[in-house]
This record gives structure tokens, sequence and C-alpha cells, in this order.
């Protein structure tokens, strides 16, 4: 791909007559080889990234695949849109490369651009038809064959009993299964919706984009990895004055802060930890607070998510030390905690292991987890049985009439919506931004109940 | 109940243990799966790549250790006698040397690249499902839990997922560890080993949302089904039910009555068990009794409506399902304690166990620390130096472990060095005949 400067106007790839309709989806194997102006490279990217921020924050929500798919749907026709029909593929392409670039440069950039392509990748496929998806897999060149009417028969009631446990009907004898490695189809595995039999999953026509996805995603991450060494070796430094300030803003504008560095740092000191719980901690922070006081003792995901929350907040390392070591050691004793538990602690402020200094949750991935027998993680208002989460909003002090609106969202599955309905009705202000992160929540709060205190002081 | 505290758990004797008993040239010749043979296709920088971390007696913990061939892990374990050996992944580079690569500037060299696919089973996760004892402690009563693990994932290893050459380990107190070592196991990514932990999963929410275990759809799962009729059920029926007492009481009963979703019928239970304890011959076991008449209310015609239908199933997984500390299974990187440990809180040994007969293991019965010792010198006193471990009870454990998982596994390791290593050759040779 070659940028051309602004001024430098030529007619722009002129042979594109065969790709205007392509009725397919692009694999983006290689960069392609067109001339890009300036103002577009910036321009398509912005428009590619309204789409897959759109895909963040529904998944964040928990809409289902339908949903997904719908929303999906609107976000590629308004965004991705282009006044000559001819560079609507075009700009697909563009569009991509310019934010593999963007995106390759660290750890978390990678993950979340891989998850979000794939997503989109997924549901434009799922959108295609018949004809279309069977181009798509063979483009993709997969090994697989069809299993035959033989081994059909003798499986036949094994993929009845999968179909029925997922409350469809049972496949009929014209229905195309695929036998493929397990490895391939890590999603249908983890959600038993094929039948594994010796290490080959059977995949239903109707569940080949897991298998196209898969494939799309470690084609995709493969990538991003070499994109990165051409970036770190040769790009940023040639292109020092003219892309590399645009591909490290891109990045920046959007994701939006991921408070792993707290502005306030020692900010909050553990004497006022108590009570800064109690006014400005979410719902989810301030059950795993309660918990750990109730039980001196928090399980791997909950030590992870309130840990990490808390040095969001503005504790220290030692403070840190000092604040679970008097709550574990009164369970574990002062020297199991030292031996088992500290070492996570240090680990969490990037003071062992790689040292990497590790970034609270957001709201999508602690809505995303999955909490199990005796873990306290998670988002409340997604993990919560509904009789739970009313106690544990009204010994927040939410009302009656503010929890009947909380529950609604709830039922609608607008998690972020509801915690941001708690936050308004406990602090009798709008929040217009929205909760997005556990640390967000804790630092509007704060503003707002900050200037009070100093004002009545 | 397993006594918790060993008297003479100590250094002298484990030090005694790792001069004599510990079996180091099995271990290593597991961990480096054919790859210190002599094959021109053999790996020889493998095993060195490999991460030991050592647990010393006052907590020091060193990680990263690794070793070339058995004598120096043998050297380095008698040197420091660690109370705990745990076994890591198999790294790009030598993990002793990984700051060395990190200098390089590059952050991508020092990243694990295999690992067997691992599970550990803890009892105390079971604490809501036994009445016999809590947290650490483990009985033969309770212990039917672990053998309902061990028979569902390994079946389901093997027949599902097409894996051979596993492991199961008692852990020395209160669990089982479960080592996939097949070459195709040891190269999953975490992404793959998370879909297995997650396929294994039943388990949705905690104690902060209402069931514990969801079963929905007109059918359960293949994987389910089978579990639940060669196994769980069974081992509900004719193991836990009576063995925990599960509906002896108002207190026990009530806990499988908040599970049926339709009210009238869990009244109906309910009247019929507040009375029972009048009516009740003394013949038959009242848990027994009880379970006939919850399942036979739920099963019967009338009430096979939606919800319901799953309902009886869903409380016999709910007492017997295992319960995997998803979090071990789900990343390379995670540290699991070797065979062959001495637990220091119970003095046992961490023996494998054959899956097969997996109902016959007694953890009350696994040989302790101070029992091999005392083995050892009365051994000792007949001057046969050869072999000691065959002479102690430790014996039968190590042969297990050689017979029923070693042998196998390292014909198979053989096999696919070979299998490579012609291929590779075939190929290099293709690409010179012109």
């Amino acid at each position: 791909m070659e940028i051309v400067r602004p001024q430098n106007r030529r007619n722009l790839l002129s042979s594109s007559n065969e790709a205007v309709s392509a009725p397919t989806i692009p694999l983006y194997r290689s960069a392609p080889p067109l001339e890009v102006r300036l103002e577009d490279f910036e321009s398509f990217a912005i428009d590619r990234l309204r789409v897959l921020k759109g895909i963040s924050d529904g998944m964040s929500r928990g809409k289902k695949a339908e949903e997904m798919e719908n929303l999906v749907k609107d976000l590629w026709k308004v965004n991705m849109r282009h006044q000559e029909a001819t560079q609507v593929l075009n700009k697909d392409i563009i569009s991509h490369f310019v934010l593999r670039l963007v995106y390759c440069r660290t750890e978390d950039l990678r993950k979340w651009f891989l998850s979000m392509e794939t997503a989109l990748f997924r549901y434009r496929f799922r959108l295609l038809n018949a004809e279309a998806q069977r181009t798509v897999m063979e483009e993709f060149d997969l090994p697989y064959r069809a299993v035959s009417n033989v081994e059909f028969e003798s499986i036949k009631e094994k993929l009845g009993q999968v179909a029925r446990s997922m409350g469809q009907p049972s496949p009929t004898a014209d229905a195309i299964f695929y036998k493929v490695p397990f490895e391939e189809v890590p999603e249908l595995v983890a959600g038993r919706r094929v039948f594994i039999n010796q290490g080959y999953a059977y995949v239903a026509m109707n569940q080949i984009v897991s298998l196209v996805a898969t494939q799309f995603r470690s084609q995709l991450s493969k990538a991003l990895i070499l994109t990165n060494r051409k970036w770190t070796s040769s790009i940023r430094e040639q292109e020092k004055h003219r892309l590399t300030p645009i591909v490290e803003a891109l990045s920046s504008s959007y994701l939006g802060p991921d408070y792993s560095q707290s502005r306030e740092y020692a900010d909050i000191s553990l004497k006022d930890i108590d009570q800064v719980a109690k006014s400005s901690f979410p719902l989810c922070m301030r059950h795993l607070f309660d918990k750990l006081k109730e039980d001196h003792h928090l399980k791997h995901g909950g030590r992870m998510q309130l840990g990490l929350f808390l040095k969001g907040v503005g504790l220290n390392l030692d403070d840190a030390l000092a604040f679970w070591r008097s709550e574990f050691s009164k369970k574990v004793g002062l020297e199991k905690f030292e031996k088992q538990y500290a070492y996570n602690i240090r680990h969490n402020y990037g003071k062992e292991g790689k040292r990497t200094d590790y970034t609270p949750y957001s709201c999508q991935k602690i809505i995303s987890s999955t909490p199990g027998a005796g873990d306290h993680h998670g988002c409340p208002y997604r993990h919560f049985s509904e009789e739970n989460l009313r106690a544990a909003l009204s010994g927040m002090g939410v009302n009656s009439q503010a929890m009947e609106d909380v529950m609604d969202k709830v039922r609608n599955r607008h998690y972020q919506l509801a915690c941001t309905l708690t936050f308004e009705a406990l602090h009798g202000m709008p929040c217009d931004a929205g909760i997005n992160h556990p640390n967000q929540y804790f630092s509007d709060s704060q503003k707002i109940l900050k200037p009070k205190k100093d004002s009545s002081a | 109940m397993i006594p918790q505290q060993e008297p003479d758990f100590n250094l002298n004797h484990l030090k005694l243990y790792y001069g004599k008993l510990f079996p180091f040239a099995d271990l290593v010749r597991w961990v480096s799966y054919g790859n210190d043979g002599k094959h021109p296709g053999c790996d020889q920088s493998y095993i060195g790549r490999r991460e030991f971390s050592f647990t010393l007696e006052n907590d020091i913990y060193l990680r990263f250790q690794s070793f070339h061939n058995a004598l120096e892990l043998e050297n380095s374990i008698k040197e420091k006698t660690p109370v705990k050996i745990d076994i890591g992944p198999v790294y790009t580079v030598d993990p002793a040397k990984r700051n060395a690569y990190a200098q390089s500037g590059d952050n991508n060299v020092f990243a694990p690249v295999e690992r067997e696919l691992i599970f550990d089973i803890d009892m105390s996760d079971y604490d809501d499902v036994r009445y016999c004892c809590s947290g650490a402690d483990v009985c033969l009563v309770c212990w039917p839990l672990m053998t309902i693990a061990i028979k569902v994932i390994d079946t389901a290893l093997r027949d599902d997922f097409g894996f051979k050459h596993i492991l199961w380990v008692y852990s020395g107190r209160r669990g089982v560890h479960c080592w996939v070592c097949d070459g195709k196991a040891r190269r999953l990514t975490n992404e793959q080993r998370g879909a297995i932990a997650d396929y294994f999963r039943v388990y949705k929410g905690n104690e902060n949302s209402h069931k514990k275990v969801s079963l929905m759809g007109a059918a359960l799962h293949p994987f389910l089904a089978t579990s639940y009729t060669n196994v769980l059920k069974n081992y509900f029926e004719k193991n836990l039910l009576t063995g925990q007492n599960l509906l002896a009481t108002e207190e026990r009963y009530e806990k499988i009555l908040d599970m049926i979703p339709d009210e009238s019928i869990a009244s109906e239970l309910r009247g019929r068990w507040q009375d029972s304890r009048r009516s009740s011959s003394a013949k038959e076991d009242i848990n027994v009794v009880r379970w006939e008449q919850c399942k036979q209310l739920l099963q019967s015609g009338k009430h096979k409506a939606q919800g319901l239908r799953r309902c009886i199933e869903e409380i016999v997984f709910c007492f017997t399902y295992p319960r995997l500390d998803m979090e071990v299974s789900k990343h390379m990187n995670h540290l699991l304690k070797a065979p062959f440990c001495v637990h220091p809180k119970t003095g046992r040994v961490c023996v494998p166990i054959d899956p097969k007969r997996c109902e016959e293991f007694d953890p009350t019965t696994v040989p302790t620390l101070s029992q091999l010792i005392e083995e050892l010198n009365y051994e000792g006193s007949r001057a046969d130096a050869d072999g000691e471990s065959n002479r102690t009870s430790l014996g039968n454990a190590i042969t297990l472990f050689r017979s029923s998982f070693l042998q196998p596994l390292l014909k198979a390791c053989k096999e696919e060095i070979e299998n490579s290593y012609n291929l590779k050759l075939q190929q290099s040779k293709n690409s010179l005949g012109w």
C-alpha cells in the first residue's frame, strides 16, 4: 500500500470494475497495491474504528448473536459506504490495513483489534448467502471433507442429541457435516455445540462460521505480530513526520483511558478505604470489598478484579500489601499470605515476574467473565440473581423507584446502563457519559463528592 | 479422616527420601518425551527449556530452575531439599537464562511453547455438597467425589478428545491432579485449553445467583448424557445419597427442594417429608425413600413440563459432577506439583492413580514419608542396596507409573520423533531431486 500526499491527486485504482460488487468478504491476506490519499488514510480508519467500537459496545452489553448481526449490519452500512460504488471494497481493505498498523503496537491493542475484527468478520460472514459463504470457505483452502453418508448414519443419533440440546431439530439425512480436529473450533467445543469423538468435532454447515472465524483470527494474529516487527524496525522511523503521528493518535483517541496510572496516585490511603468503598465503589467492587471483609478471603478472579481496581484508584503497593495482608492473615495466617498471595500483589504492580504493570479491568472484561462456585468477581448486574441484586442495591441505598429502572435495564441486558442508573440514583447527578469502567465510576463519584466536602470544611 | 499433622515430616526424612527413593530418572524420562535419546530427530535442548520450581522450607520460592538431565535435577534437589517441586511449561529458551534474552529487546522471545494439559480438582470446592468434612479434610465418605471426577474426565479425554497418555496423581491431601501428555495436548494454545475446560463446565453462577447447574434444551449433550448414565446417576443413588445422608434432615432436603422450580411440587414433598418421621418403616433408608418420592413426582406424566424435565438430572449433577479449577487448565504457564512429591502437611506421597481402577484408590492408605523411612531402615538392615524403592510400599506406585503411563508414552514419543524426522528427510530429498 502506498500513501500519497493530498496534493498528489490522481485517479486512484483505475481497474476496479471487477471488484465493484464483490459478493464476498476480503480476507486481507496482503496489503493491496493501491495508492491512498493521506486524508483517506485517516478518515477511512476512523470510519472503521466507529464500526469496531460499536461492536465492542454491543458485546459488552451482552447482546445475543442475532442482535449483533443486526448491529453489525447497521454499523457497516452507516460508516463504511463510499459515494463511489467502486471504492467500497477499497475502503474496506485500506481501513483494515491502516488499523492493523495502529493496533499492532502493543499486546493490549492487538488483543482488542483481533477480537473486534474477528467479530466483524464473523457477523459479515453470517450475513452472506450460502453460495458466498462457500466461496469464502474455498478461499481459506480448508482441507476438510464433508462426512460421508455411511459415517453420518453411524453417528446420527449423537448429532441429533447435540442439536436437541441446543433447541434445534435433529439433522436430516441431507445435512452436511464437516469432520475437523476439535482444536480448530474452540468456541464450538467450549459451548458443547458439537459432537466430539476421538479428537474430531462434527461441525454442521450452519456452524461453519466458527471454523472460518477461527482461521481468520489465527491468520490475523500472526499478521499483527509481523506488522508490529515492521513497525518497530522501520515504518515508525521512516514515517516519523507523516504517518506515525496519525497512527499514534488513532489508537488513543478511541480506546478511552485505561486507568493504569492513577492520576491521583496515593490520593487514597488505607484509613479512608472503608469510607470511600461505601461512597464511591461501583457495586461489583463494593461486593468484592464486603466479601473480603466478611470471609477474609477472595478467590483468584476476585483478587485480580478488586486488586487492580484499587491500584487504579490510587492505592500504592505498600498500602495494597497492608490491606490484603490485614484481611487474609485473619483466615490463612500471615505466613501463608506472604508465601502465596504477596507475590501476586507485587506482580499486579509490575514488581515481579514479567514486570508488566497490569491495567484495571474494564466493564466489558468484567461482564464477559464467568465466575464459578465460590467466586465473587464479575458484574453483579449480569451475574447475580434478581433477588440477590435487589438486596445488594437496597443495601447500597438505591430507592425503590430507581431500583425498578435498574432492573428494567438488567432484564434487557444493558448492564452498564443499569450501573449508570445506580450511579445516578446514589449521587443525585446525571452521568451522561455512562459507566464504561469501574475506575471511571470511582473517579466520577469522587469528583461529585469531593468538592462538597471541601466547601463544608 | 486423614490425620492433619504427620508428626515426623521433617527435613532429614525428606533428605533420605530424595536420596534413596525419589524416582528422578523416571520423572526426567517422562518430561523429556523421547528427546533424551540418540535419534538424530531428538531435540537436545528440549529438557533444558522446561521450568521446574522449588519451594524451600522457609517459604523461599525458587522459580525458573532448569536442568539438562536427570543427574543435574537430582543433585539440585538433594542439595536444596525442596518441600515442594513444581513443573512448569517448556519455554522458547532456557528459563534460567530468560533475563539475558529479555535484554535483547524483542519481548516475545521468552514464552511458553509446550505444556501438558492439566486439571486440578480439589475437594474443598465441594464443601456445599458434602457433610462429612470440609475444607482441606477428606475421608472415605467424600472421596467418591474424586473417583467420579476421574471417571468422567478420563473417559471424555480419551473417547471425546482422543487423548491416550493421561496421568492421574493424588495431590497428597485433598484432591487429584491430571496430566494429559499427548503431543497434541502439549501444544494446545491457551484458547484451546480454555475450550476444553469449558466443555467440562456445567456449573454456572455461584452463591450470588440461583442455580448451580443449569441443563437446558430438549436433550443432554452426548458427553453429559454418557457421564450421567454411566457414572453420575449410579454414584449418586448407590453411594452419595446414603453416604452423605443427602435427604436425612430438614436442612439438607431443603437444599434439594430449593432446586425444584415448581413451588407446588416442592411443598408437596416438604409436606410428606415433615410427616414421614412417624410413618417411615425402619427397613428402608430414609434418603432412598425420599429420593424415590422426589423422582416419582418430578418424572410422573403430568409434570413433564418444560423446566422440570431436567430437574432430577440437575440435582444429580449438582451433587456429583466434577468441579475443576478452571484457571489451572486454561493457561500454559500454570505450575503444577510434580508426582512423587511429599505433601508437607500430611506426609503423604503424591502417587499415581490408575484411572481404570480408581474406585479402589484409598487416600488413607497412601504411603507416608515416615512409613517409607521406617521400611527403608528395616530393609537397610538386610544390606541390599539395589532398587530400594522396590522394597518399600512406594514400589507399587513406581511400577504403576512406569507400566501404565511412562512406557506407552515413550513408545509413542519415539514413533513421533522418527516419523517427523523421516518426513523432514523426505522433504529435503524432494527439494534436491530435480
